[in-house]
């Protein structure tokens, strides 16, 4: 069951992956990349990461999404006529085939070691995802987190001045 | 599932996302792209974290969810920006500094 449900998930990824690159309309491509961040929270969920799916959503296909929508609509580029919009067919195939063939024989030879942790699906039910993700930013990585808000901040005003009639 | 299978589908998405930062003219199209290979990336790290019991991979995750963010601001303001001098934001009239 669980197998027929990750090949349909990862068909609809696909495609809609597809689509992101395929369409011409910018929008039309944007509401594609939204249901790629949705089957891709699907993902995190199936492989217990409850609280990533939610920021998923919430962070990926709620906020950067509107506001890339947002700035589709105010350059008013949905309705540009139809011309040439893409460039470079060929050399990009062949570089990005040669992405993927290098990942695949990555995949296929290489064997998946690391650091083993001791965060057993079981923890994770009985204590809660959020939580130890909470844990783990609050004690072992607290000074990315606060670099992490500092350059939101930076962020905040770079994007606001950029964006300023005159400076 | 294995964690082969989910790092195969985020391949997939990888190079899809290579494809059309490299074809496509529109930039927010480009930039659209480049959020899609910054999510691929992020299935690794969650489906590797799922796979070695260590929940480092979905604090990474975490951060690189918070520089697509910040990308998302400076980037769209620089659109923004060249739009309202140059009237366009086709990557291929975006060519002052090309030699």
């Amino acid at each position: 069951m669980e197998t027929i449900f990750f090949y349909l998930v990862a068909l609809v990824t696909i495609v809609s992956g597809y689509l992101v690159i395929r369409c011409q309309s910018p929008v039309n491509s944007g509401l594609a990349l939204v249901n790629t961040f949705f089957c891709l929270a699907i993902f995190y969920v199936m492989l217990y990461a409850p609280f990533m799916a939610a920021i998923q959503v919430i962070v990926y296909a709620g906020a950067i999404m509107v506001l890339i929508l947002f700035v589709i609509m105010l350059l008013n580029l949905g309705t540009e006529s139809r011309k040439r919009y893409t460039h470079g067919v060929v050399w990009a195939a062949i570089a990005s085939l040669l992405v993927l063939l290098v990942e695949v024989f990555f995949i296929k030879r290489g064997r998946v070691t690391g650091a083993e942790g001791d965060i057993t699906d079981y923890l994770i039910k009985n204590e809660g995802h959020t939580e130890l993700i909470g844990k783990a930013l609050y004690t072992e990585f607290l000074l990315p987190f606060e670099i992490a808000s500092i350059l939101l901040l930076v962020a905040i005003v770079g994007a606001v001045v950029l964006a300023k009639k005159d400076v | 599932m294995s964690v082969y299978h989910y790092l195969t589908v985020s391949a997939i998405l990888f190079a899809l996302g290579t494809y059309g930062v490299l074809t496509r003219r529109n930039a927010i199209v480009i930039f659209m792209c480049i959020e899609l290979m910054l999510n691929s990336v992020n299935l690794t790290f969650i489906a590797l974290s799922r796979h070695l019991n260590n929940l480092d991979g979905q604090i990474f995750v975490f951060f690189v969810m918070t520089v697509a963010a910040a990308e998302a601001a400076v980037g769209l303001a620089l659109m923004i920006a060249f739009y309202r001098n140059r009237e366009t934001i086709d990557v291929d009239q975006i060519n002052l500094l090309k030699w």
